[in-house]
């Protein structure tokens, strides 16, 4: 059943898929776009190229050059020693990648969706997260599991959840959100070069993106700290944090807002775990409210965490409730309209704003 | 089925005869007279016609027994045969296949049980006419030193728990010869990934009485700095991964192990073991699968011992054992009496030389008893009987068995035996004296080796436990170094 859905997936993906770009290293100063999926590609290239160790596992990463194309090229380059692709065994390939992490390799694993990383969640907490801890420092595990994470375009209940909470809730990982190519590039090569394991969600809908890049970006050293949210948008009034897709909804959203006289800072996540936990407090002493905006199932998700967190650290300073944005908790619907109401819309992020303003607001939104 | 093979054995003589049949018998590494005795089986379905074995349609039928394995060759005998146009072979992305208008399910059991490799007798004298690796005098006796030593270390750390000086122990008895007998077949460039019942592998390599001790009492010498419960042993320096507690879990590991040494050229295997209760696991059939597909050079041992706690093998698989299955997944297999060390080591040994050289996967199941409970937490009286239990201990015991075999050899004598034996078990105490009094490990160890460098928050919250420390210390345990 799996392969019969998958191959539905592939087809839709597909008109998506645009000729590849190649990488331009020109010295204009005028500033280059590039997609997310460009990114990932150029990010995955130079880091092979640099460590012989680095390889790449998954399901359709070789022959296929993907199943979102993001490996494209890469087994013609590296062959298929390198570029490996594998059975149908979440479990197994997980699990074999961990083993050649064991013994020093640095394997990038790729799952097809997060939703198919359940498969293998043993070996990505007990094999992985908490390898280094329980043999005192002998085992260290530098992998990175990465693939699409969250919902996509009608895709259903069993291939559109959100799992950032789950991976960050587990000591001994490493969780990335990135939103824009530049953090594409940035934190990719940052978790193939960290010793620790890293989960790295992505997602599809961004895939075809692009944004612009500047030469830094571009250089093949240019990596992002692990651990560090960026502010996209500096504001006064309200505070509101995001990850992945959501960035771009909150940064819509601000706009918005804008033109009511409500300034919003907009802090892209970009690392779920480590949280960064400083830049959050510190924006929100300055603004004094807080929305945070997630795609996932609200109960204990990452909203909760920062929450918490504000209350821990800067509850004197709050102006009014946080809120969280969320997706229904409800597994996802297919038919476009009840997707669209499953998940958080620009228009939900503006009311919330508002109600952090104390502007009266009518709560539900309209069908 | 005894009816099926007696059969067999006539169809077999009649078509050699009609068709030259001997030539597409040809016994090569991959496939043995015995796996073609199994496909036989199929005569089951065709019982009515068995009683006449010179009809030429039940030739027909039971000449596709061989086909599997010549498929080029049986193409010139089907030209020769009546109703030809029925056996073609076509080449699907699947595989090559046979037609065949017969319909003929493979039989869930086979008509002869896989057989069991063994060298030594149940009393410890060389069977004749068997094959297997020679051992010298020093390797046997070392074997045999370390398989005493193996006995003693669980007797007495079992019984350590039972006064409550350690929290938990699960014994080895009853397997000895195949923890010791693999390890000394391997070398110390060969990864290790256990579950948790070959510490005899890790006394092979080296590892001490006195780092068996610490890490049972959690302290400070510990090399897994207390984080584990007793029995999770962990080395680098003995190229032994560390125990983890999930089940099968490592069985996909030692595959990306061996997977990375082929990638890096290195004269070594990867080797895994596992219980028969493991091979249940999704976790081992993907390994197989992938060890297969990946050609890595990684032996799986599989302690099949008849219980999987309280569950009897009869409970876990309805296959004959476990090494049928390796066949299943393109893996060579063997079954060995896993009592008989010799024969242990002999397998082993080969098993590694193709390993390594023909970078493949091999599949080991080693028959054996678990004698002992399953852990200290099991009273395995409460599901098989006790008798049962003494016998297999008694009259079964491969440490015995291989003494009696250096014994002939004159290579051992009761004189060593009781010299062994008492330096040994003086050792132990001694270790065990010295582990329960050493330090735990200090309170920095709670926070280290989640992450490569230590994480701001949890430099925090080491510093709030000191703080706390201070301030209540009358409440703080005194030996733990602060």
């Amino acid at each position: 059943m799996l392969g019969v859905v998958r191959q539905k997936m592939l087809g839709q993906s597909l008109p998506k898929i645009r000729p590849v770009v190649s990488v331009l290293r020109s010295y204009s100063s005028a500033a280059k776009q590039m997609t997310v999926r460009d990114a990932l590609n150029s990010a995955l290239d130079e880091e092979m190229s640099a460590d012989p160790k680095v390889f790449l596992m998954g399901e359709e990463v070789g022959e296929y050059q993907g199943a979102y194309k993001i490996s494209k090229g890469l087994l013609d380059k590296y062959g298929p020693e390198r570029v490996r692709d594998t059975p149908i065994t979440e479990a197994g390939f997980a699990g074999i990648g961990v083993g050649a992490a064991y013994y020093g390799l640095k394997p990038v694993v790729e799952f097809m969706t997060f939703n198919f990383s359940m498969q293998a969640i043993d070996h990505i907490i007990n094999s992985a997260a908490k390898s280094n801890y329980m043999s005192a420092g002998q085992m260290s595990v530098p992998i990175v599991f990465r693939g699409p994470n969250g919902a996509a375009a009608g895709v259903g209940a069993q291939h559109s959840q959100c799992y950032a909470a789950w991976y960050a809730s587990c000591p001994g990982l490493k969780v990335l959100t990135p939103y824009s190519s530049e953090d594409a590039r940035g934190l990719l090569k940052a978790a193939i070069r960290d010793p620790d394991p890293v989960v790295f969600l992505e997602n599809e809908l961004l895939y075809g993106e692009s944004f612009p890049v500047s030469d830094e970006v571009l250089d093949s050293s240019f990596c992002l700290p692990i651990g560090k949210a960026k502010i996209e948008r500096v504001g006064r009034d309200v505070t509101i944090t995001a990850f992945s897709k959501m960035v771009g909804h909150a940064l819509k959203a601000a706009e918005i807002l804008e033109k009511d006289g409500i300034d919003a800072e907009v802090i892209n996540l970009r690392s779920i775990r480590p949280l960064d936990r400083s830049t959050i407090n510190a924006s929100v002493r300055k603004t004094n409210r807080l929305i945070t905006v997630e795609e996932g199932f609200p109960q204990h998700g990452v909203g909760a965490e920062i929450c918490a967190s504000v209350v821990e650290e800067s509850f004197a300073y709050l102006d009014a409730p946080v809120e969280r944005i969320a997706g229904a908790d409800i597994p996802m619907p297919y038919a476009a309209n009840l997707e669209r109401m499953a998940v958080p819309q620009v228009e939900d992020i503006v009311r919330a704003a508002k109600r952090a303003c104390y502007r009266s607001v009518p709560l539900a939104a309209a069908a | 089925m005894a009816f099926c093979s007696r059969n067999s054995r006539n169809i077999i003589n009649n078509l050699k005869s009609k068709v030259g049949l001997s030539r597409l018998m040809k016994p090569s590494s991959d496939c043995c007279y015995t796996s073609c005795l199994n496909n036989t089986n199929r005569c089951r379905f065709l019982a009515p016609q068995l009683r006449n074995p010179d009809s030429h349609s039940q030739n027909k039928g039971h000449f596709f027994c061989f086909q599997r394995f010549q498929s080029t060759t049986t193409e010139q005998h089907f030209a020769s045969l009546p109703n030809g146009e029925h056996n073609q072979v076509l080449d699907f992305p699947g595989g090559n296949v046979v037609f065949s208008p017969e319909m003929q399910f493979l039989s869930e059991s086979p008509g002869v049980y896989n057989p069991c490799y063994r060298v030594l007798d149940d009393n410890g004298q060389l069977i004749s006419n068997s094959i297997f690796v020679q051992v010298s005098e020093e390797i046997a006796v070392k074997m045999y030193s370390n398989m005493a030593t193996l006995q003693i270390l669980d007797t007495i750390f079992y019984e350590a728990q039972r006064q409550g000086r350690i929290s938990f122990y699960a014994t080895t008895i009853g397997e000895e010869a195949i923890n010791i007998a693999s390890a000394a077949a391997l070398t110390a460039d060969d990864i290790v990934v256990p579950q948790y019942r070959e510490p005899g592998v890790l006394l092979w390599r080296g590892f001490t009485l006195q780092e068996f001790a610490n890490q049972c009492f959690g302290n400070k010498d510990d090399y897994g700095k207390g984080r584990q419960m007793p029995i999770h042993y962990g080395s680098n320096k003995h190229n032994y991964f560390t125990v983890s507690s999930t089940i099968a879990t490592q069985i996909p590991h030692a595959v990306g192990a061996a997977y990375s040494l082929k990638m890096d050229k290195r004269d070594a295997c990867a080797v895994t073991y596992f219980g028969d209760g493991g091979t249940s696991e999704g976790d081992f059939h993907a390994a197989l699968n992938f060890a297969a597909v990946t050609e890595s050079p990684v032996i799986f041992i599989c302690r099949n011992n008849g219980w999987a706690i309280s569950t009897p093998t009869s409970d876990q698989f309805r296959s004959d054992g476990i090494a049928v299955r390796g066949q299943a997944y393109g893996v060579r297999s063997i079954r060995v009496d896993g009592n008989d060390a010799l024969a242990m080591y002999s397998a082993v040994h080969t098993a590694r030389e193709m390993a390594v050289h023909e970078h493949r996967p091999i599949l080991i199941e080693a028959v054996t008893y678990r004698v002992g409970h399953h852990s200290t937490s099991d009273d395995s009286t409460k599901y098989r009987p006790a008798n049962e239990i003494e016998w297999w201990r008694m009259e079964r015991d491969p440490v015995t068995r291989f003494r009696k075999w250096i014994e002939t050899n004159g290579w051992w004598s009761g004189e060593a035996e009781s010299q062994l034996r008492s330096s040994i078990q003086n050792q132990l105490l001694q270790a065990i004296q010295i582990a329960e009094r050493a330090e735990k490990p200090p309170v920095k160890d709670l926070f280290t080796d989640v992450y490569d460098n230590i994480p701001w928050h949890l430099r925090e919250q080491e510093k709030m436990v000191r703080e706390t420390i201070n301030r209540h210390p009358k409440d703080y345990p005194a030996d733990v170094p602060f």
